[in-house]
This record gives C-alpha cells, structure tokens and sequence, in this order.
C-alpha cells in the first residue's frame, strides 16, 4: 500500500514551527495587559516566618499586590482539594497556606507588578524574618530510621517466594552490593510558567506547562472553588518536562490566585534556581544479597530499597520490581522504604523507579557474572525469565534474545577480552560493558475525536501533550493511516481541555493509549465512510463487505480489485454536506490482564578512562531495542537517542547535592549541576528489533520514552569496571571517585 | 528609565527600560519576540542566542544599553518562511524534540556558518558546545550542521 503512514519514518508535523521561534510555550502568551508575578522563595528549611513585611515593595510604583500566608484569600484548604492526578499519598503543599516552612525555597510571597523587571525587584524587598527549626535533609544519617508506607504511590512490593535467605545461604556464589543513586532535577529547558488570563466574565485561560491540561484543570477548579467549564487550560507546546509536568506545580497556583484577587491576567515564570524548589528524583540506597550456583545460575535475589521522600507525602516508585521481571529466579524478596526528610516531595522524572533500580540490579549483576567467570551476555541468556514472576503472567511478547544478538553483534562484543584492565590505547583504559533493561507498557484510558468534513480534511484531538516525544506527529500517523489520507490533509490537536479527555502525558503510554483512542475514532468514521461509498450513485462497492475494503491514497477500494473503488470525498458528498463526527473513549482489552506488557533493550557501551586524570568518555554507545511495532522510526530513534544522553547523564553527571548545613540543593543551577553537553556525546546507535505483539494494544506498539534510558548508565558503570578494574557504587561516577 | 532605539531584524524599535535590563527580556516581554528563550539566565545554556552585528551572543546577560546601534537578528529574523539553509536542514535532519533550545542551536550555527561555511566536524563540535539541549538531539545538531553548510549559498 502505497499510502502507509504507519510505520513510515516522517519527519515532525510540528518541525517547522519548532525552527522559525513560531511554536509557542506557556510563559510567551503575551495577553494585553499582562501582569508579572515573580516569587519570593524561603531561605531557611524548616521553620516559621516570624513576620514578613511587604511595605517596600508595594511602595515601589509599578508593583501592585505582594501575595503572603497573611493576606491570601481564604479558600477551603483540605489535602483533598489539592491533590492531583499523580499525587503520592499524603498531605499535598498549599502554597501560602501558612506561616510553616516545610522545606528551603519554598514559595512564600507573591510579588506581582507591571512589567518583569519591577516584580522581580519588588521580590528583593520583602523582608522577611524566620523562626528557624531543626531540620533533617541528610539522607545517610536517616536510612536506619526508613519506613514502610501506609500506601504506596507505586506498585506494593510483591510477597516472598520461594525460600530466599535459606537459599542465599546455601549458594555456592554469594554477593552483596550497596548502590546509591543521587538526588537529580528534570531540569527541561524550559521553565515552569503559566498565565492566568483573567476574562471579562470571570472565567479564565491558563496557559500552563504541564503534561496534561486535565491535571491542571482539575487542580485549579478544586483549590479555588470552581467549575471546570470556568477554567480552560492551554499547553500546546512543552519544553522539555520528563515527568516534572506531571503535577502542576506552585506557579500555577500563585497565577490563577493573582488573577482572580487582581481581576488582571498574571504570568508567573520560575527562575532556574527556582526549579529545584520542587519534585526530584529521589536519592536511593539498594543494598543487594544475590546468590546463584556455581555456573551462574541464580538461587536467590533479595533486593531493598530505602529511598528519600518528603516529610508530607510519601513518594515511592517502582525501584526494585525489576529482579522479578528481568531475571528468573525462584526465591526472591523484595522491599522498599522511605526516608522522610525536610525536602520537598520527590516526583517520576523519566523512567522514575527503572532508572534508579535497573542501575543497581545491573551492576550487581555484572559483579556476579564476573565472580562466575562467565561472559555476561551468556550471563543474562542463563537466567532469561519467560514471565513476569512478581505478578506470574507470561510477557505480551519479549524478543530480548534478539536485542542481545543484534546488539551485541553491531557492537563486536565478541571480540571482547573479559580481564579487567586488558584493553589499553595511549593513557587510555578501554572498557566494554553491557547491560540490559525494561519499561513498563501500559495502555490507559483515552478518549479522541474524529471529524472529517465535506473537503476531505479530517482533524483529530484529544487533550494529550507534546513534550517533545513527537505526539502530534505520532496521531497524525496513526489517523491517516486508518484513514488511507494523506498526511497534509490531517490535523492532530492536543493540550486544550476542551478535547476529549486523556491520561497524563507519562509512564510511556501515549501512544498505546491515546494511539488506539484515536485509532478507534477514525475505525468508527471508516465504518461511516464505506456506507456512505456504497450509497454513491453505481456504487462499485455495492455489494461488498466491509472487512473486503481497504483505505488508501483517499479512496475506498476493493482489497481483490483497486479498480473498483469510491473516492473519499465522493464518499462525503452522500452526507448531505455535513461533517462525520466520531468520538470514542478506548480502555484496555480484557484479554490484556492475562499478560505482563513491557518493552526490553540491550545496551552495549565503550568507555576510554584516562588513566592519569580518571576522565570518562563514552565514546559508543549500541542500544537494541524491543519496543512492539514502531510507529514513526525517525521520532522513535530520536527519543531512543535522547534516552541514551540522559543515561550518559545518569552515569557520569547529574548529581543535586545537598548542604545539608542549609537544607538546601547546593548547585542549583545549569553552571554547576552537569547534564549532558554536545561535548559528552559521541558514536549512539539505535535498533529495533522486530515484535509482534496482539495483545499490548490494538495498534501493537510499545512506548519508546523511557526504555532508551534504563540500561545505559549500568552499562556505562560496567564498562568503567571493565576499563579499570574500579567498581564504583555511587554515582555520578565523577573522577574522583576513580583516581 | 531610558529610551533605546533597536535595530531588530531589519526593523526600528524604540523601548522605555532599565539600562541594565538584559535584552532577553526586551525582547520576550517588551517587544513580543519570544524566540529567544529563556534557560538559565547565566550565560549557561545558550537559549537565548542572538546574532549582534552577525556575532552569537547571550542576550540574557547583554544590558539592552550595549545593544543600541547594534545590529541584531533574532530567529524570528533569520528567514521570512522559514527557508534558511539552517533552518531547512534543522526541519530534514528532524533535529527538535521539545524545540525550546532549538532557537539558540540554530542562531549559533548559523554564526558559525557566517564565518565558516564548510566547518570541520570538530570545528562544529567546537561551536555547538555551549548550547544545552535537555532533550538531548546533539546527535542531529552535528547532522543538521554537515548538511547545512552544503546548503549554504
Ligand atoms: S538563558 Fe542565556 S545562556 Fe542560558
Ligand atoms: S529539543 Fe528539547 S531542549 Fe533541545
């Protein structure tokens, strides 16, 4: 078929407005009469604010309101009226609520004046005085006190099985391995921001950066008192978010409450210091007790996690699930506990839990195949798991084997010298490492709209985000596709509340979830559309059947014979000049409860170490990847290699070290806390294995956005370990810590 | 308060602000041009990337008092379609991800291909490197770059 867009590597629909300065993000919606509202953040950790005197700054011509805990409007402030949609549980922050501090840079004021540059210097006029308290931001003094929680946010450790410490203790190969992982910011490029645009009825527009306009949308109507139909939230373009849109953040509570006390629109934008004020991904100790025979088979894992949280909510994520899908074992126990400390709530940051876990579970692993003395490809091809043991579902489909060769392979990992410290250019150690990894692969509940008019044109929606994944490219995909159009005649829509509803923009299920929504509207209009074809005057297709036709290249032809066949727009003229309008909400197959649903990939790594300055360079990097059917793979490789740079990140950089002195990340900002730069990025190369998979979602495509990070930092760890023969255990692995 | 006259992508613009305001900011909030973006407002990231007189620079730390009788050209200036060699190479190569940085990127290389038009890779490596892209598209940065300066007229 000539028409096909599935699978069709097609540049961004949204490439050009990307490169002329058109695509618009949250903070650019320039209202008339705009106001700015900079925030004034606390300066202590923990503690009260004494007093706090405005006086200045609302003398200061321009500024007009300085919003505190003392003149805010009272609202009904019960947690349940601030919780969102990835909310953990616990007591949610109400900004200005109170006098109570709960953590450093917590928002505090609100100075809102004319222009930027008066708000921002009415900010350095408030004085405020504290009352401070004890604090407790120091991770390792806690980790003996973790808890269990009431309810996890994430998935509850599973049960037991098997006889795990018996089993330990009879292996013939025994490890155990202490991992720690730093707290890190999503830092996007672009900053948290919305406006508040104050209609003249007292409704507002908020343009808001956040991966889910419902998530905001409800969020305001609960905390203010209002009807949805009163708030309409607009985020047509995000920079950059990786699960910190998740939650609306505090700059969009402080904008909608300027606005409606001031009845003008307010833009709030957060500074970059001002972005490590809220969610992290959380600092997390592993310690791991693996034993396995003296061939490597496994005998037992026992994996726990004591990970940072809040002292209001308790944070988890899905950090030590992975031993049970990853790698087969029969005795296994696996926990997870959190250390409440005086920061604020820690939140999903791309691939939140797998990062973390997979890092840990990889290394130890890589320590054990050495300790069997056996290669650890052949390692992992030992112990490959057929299902899912933590729920003991068999996998939707898992072509992992095929990531390992293919990957391995394009790598030349057979001509790999195991001895550490073996492979040697100038001052370099070479090293050679690999690792392997999965991501969950859910499909959720999304709703979309199909209407095609009389012209042809067909415009889909649904009130999902772009945060940079290529979702507009992505449904434009799938619903020309369907609809056998071309691309240029279909319009996808997205980040509006007025769309039909969709999930958070996150845990890699757009495209399965939203995809097959949008899949499901245009099947409904092609249902319409052959009736419609075989009403046409002579009608080639009068007697034929539904499952007999195809749609391509804008007509509706007979699968046996093209020659027979309605164009679309003919098609369209029996509607009487009108619209056909569809719209559906899709959920999960049944059939899919029976199924473990993930994606896997295979990562292979070269490392040269400087063996007099302890500088890493990763100069190759080989991802295979089992990720379903690919729907775009020019978009697909572009998140794959995205996730690779972060895992470079992970490995070697991205570190928000805490003074716990002060209560407060140190290095925040982009001169000293390290991502990813042009200079750290050298050979990546990305595959897809081929995978069939009925049963994960009608489209049979997995989520691409976060498997391309899991494997990589523990493979570029084990490739350290390989250059140098140095295990290091807690990352970033920064030079020091190899010298 | 003072009055500067800015010469913006071949147009005169007269502003009323602070001599010290960073011209990031006169041109997001004052003048409406908001493809230079704001990362990190130290010099850090290179988002907000102008040319001034034909020269990358880092408009958030440039006083607007230093830009007057400049000539400066912010994305929104590099074409009037979107047809610059760089700017249709970004779009080939399919460069964006999220595209916040991608104005800067593209402002950089093409002061980059001003001077140079057939840059080394590593010259390239060199330019690009102060420009951040959390979404990490360096990768096609270095494609798109190779192929725009065999676009360049
Ligand atoms: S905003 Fe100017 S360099 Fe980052
Ligand atoms: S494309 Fe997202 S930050 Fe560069």
């Amino acid at each position: 078929m000539k028409n096909e867009q599935i699978g069709k590597a097609t540049s961004r629909v949204d490439g050009r407005a990307k490169v002329t300065g058109e695509a618009k993000y949250a903070a650019e919606f320039n209202v008339p009469d705009l106001t700015y509202g900079f925030v004034v953040s606390s300066a202590i950790a923990r503690g009260k604010i004494k007093s706090i005197d405005t006086s200045k700054a609302l003398a200061v011509n321009g500024v007009l309101q300085v919003f505190t805990h003392e003149n805010r409007p009272g609202y009904v402030w019960g947690d349940e009226k601030y919780q969102d949609k990835d909310s953990p549980p616990g007591s949610p922050f109400r900004p200005l609520y109170q006098s109570e501090i709960q953590f450093s840079m917590q928002p505090i004021a609100l100075v809102v004046a004319e222009t930027f540059e008066l708000a921002r210097y009415g900010a350095s006029l408030v004085e405020v005085a504290y009352k401070q308290d004890a604090f407790d931001t120091n991770f390792e003094a806690n980790i003996e006190k973790a808890y269990v929680p009431e309810k996890y946010k994430s998935t509850p450790p599973p049960d037991p099985r098997g006889k795990p410490e018996k089993a330990f203790a009879d292996a013939a190969l025994q490890i155990e391995t202490e991992y720690t992982h730093p707290s890190e910011h999503h830092n996007p490029m672009e900053m948290h921001a919305s406006v508040a645009v104050w209609e003249k009825d007292g409704k507002l527009t908020v343009y808001d950066k956040i991966q889910g306009v419902d998530n905001s949308q409800q969020y305001i109507a609960n905390a203010f008192g209002m009807d949805k139909e009163e708030v309409r939230v607009i985020s047509p373009f995000v920079g950059g978010a990786f699960g910190s849109g998740l939650r609306p953040q505090y700059q969009l509570f402080l904008a909608v409450l300027a606005a409606r006390e001031l009845k003008r629109s307010v833009k709030v934008m957060l500074t970059r210091q001002q972005m490590f004020s809220f969610g992290h991904r959380p600092k997390t100790t592993q310690r791991l007790a693996v034993g396995a025979a003296e061939d490597g088979k496994l005998e037992a894992i026992q994996h726990d996690a004591f990970a940072e949280t809040s002292k209001f909510e308790d944070y988890s994520e899905n950090v030590i699930t992975w031993p049970g899908v990853l790698y087969k074992c029969d005795n296994m126990k696996l926990s997870h506990k959190l250390v409440g400390l005086d920061v604020y709530t820690p939140l999903d940051m791309r691939a939140p839990g797998g990062t973390t876990g997979i890092f840990a579970l990889e290394c130890t692993m890589d320590e054990l195949a050495y300790k069997a003395g056996v290669d650890p490809v052949e390692f992992r091809l030992k112990n490959y798991s057929e299902k899912d043991q933590n729920q003991d579902k068999p996998f939707s489909s898992k072509e992992l084997k095929e990531c390992y060769r293919q990957g391995a392979e394009k790598f030349g990992w057979s001509k790999r010298n195991p001895e550490p410290r073996s492979m040697k250019e100038g001052h370099n150690l070479i090293g050679w490492g690999m690792a392997h990894g999965a991501w969950e692969a859910t499909q959720k509940e999304a709703s979309a709209k199909a209407v095609l008019s009389p012209d042809g044109k067909l415009t889909v929606s649904s009130a999902t985000a772009d945060i940079g994944t290529g979702t507009y490219t992505v449904m434009t995909q799938i619903a020309a596709d369907t609809l056998g159009l071309p691309l240029q005649d279909v319009t996808f829509l997205l980040g509006d509340t007025s769309l039909p509803k969709s999930p958070l923009e996150g845990g890699s299920w757009t495209v399965s979830s939203v995809g097959s929504a949008v899949k499901a509207a245009c099947d409904k209009v092609r249902e319409k559309l052959f009736k419609l074809a075989q009403q046409v005057e002579n009608s080639p297709l009068k007697d034929a059947k539904f499952e007999e036709v195809r749609f391509t290249d804008g007509k509706i032809s007979l699968q046996q014979d093209a020659s027979k066949a309605v164009t679309i727009t003919a098609a369209l003229k029996q509607n009487g000049g009108e619209s056909i309008e569809e719209q559906v909400d899709s959920k999960p197959a049944d059939k899919q409860d029976n199924y473990a649903p993930y994606t896997h990939a295979a990562t292979f790594v070269e490392v040269k170490v400087d063996e007099d300055l302890g500088t890493v360079k990763v100069t190759r990097i080989v991802s295979a990847i089992a990720g379903g059917r690919v729907i775009n793979p020019k978009t697909a490789r572009s998140q794959i290699l995205g996730g690779m740079v972060w895992g470079i990140g992970v490995a070697l950089e991205e570190e928000a070290v805490m003074d716990n002195n002060l209560g407060r990340f140190m290095n925040h900002d982009l001169d000293k806390y390290h991502v990813p730069v042009n200079a750290d990025v050298h050979d990546m190369e990305v595959i897809f294995v081929e995978e069939k998979d009925d049963i994960v979602n009608p489209l049979g495509a997995k989520g691409l956005g976060e498997i391309g990070i899991v494997s990589v930092a523990p493979a570029i760890v084990n490739a350290i370990f390989h250059a140098t023969g140095k295990r290091v255990r807690e990352l970033p692995v920064t030079l020091d810590k190899l010298l | 308060m003072a009055i500067y006259k800015l010469q913006i992508n071949g147009r005169s613009y007269e502003v009323d602000v602070e001599p010290d305001t960073p011209l990031l900011w006169v041109l997001r909030d004052n003048l409406g041009l908001v493809g230079a973006k704001y990362g990190c407002g130290i010099a850090q990231c290179g988002a907000c990337t102008v040319h001034v007189n034909g020269n990358a620079m880092r408009s958030c730390v440039y006083p607007v008092s230093a830009a007057s009788n400049a000539k400066i050209t912010t994305i929104e200036g590099l074409s009037e379609d979107g047809s610059h060699p760089v700017q249709l190479a970004w779009d080939e190569v399919d460069v964006a991800q999220c595209g916040y940085c991608q104005a800067g990127q593209i402002m950089t290389a093409t002061a980059l291909l001003n001077k140079n038009p057939k840059p080394s890779a590593e010259e390239i490596d060199n330019a690009m490197n102060g420009n951040i892209c959390r979404c990490g598209t360096y990768h096609r940065i270095r494609e798109a770059v190779a192929l725009a300066a065999t676009k360049q007229k």
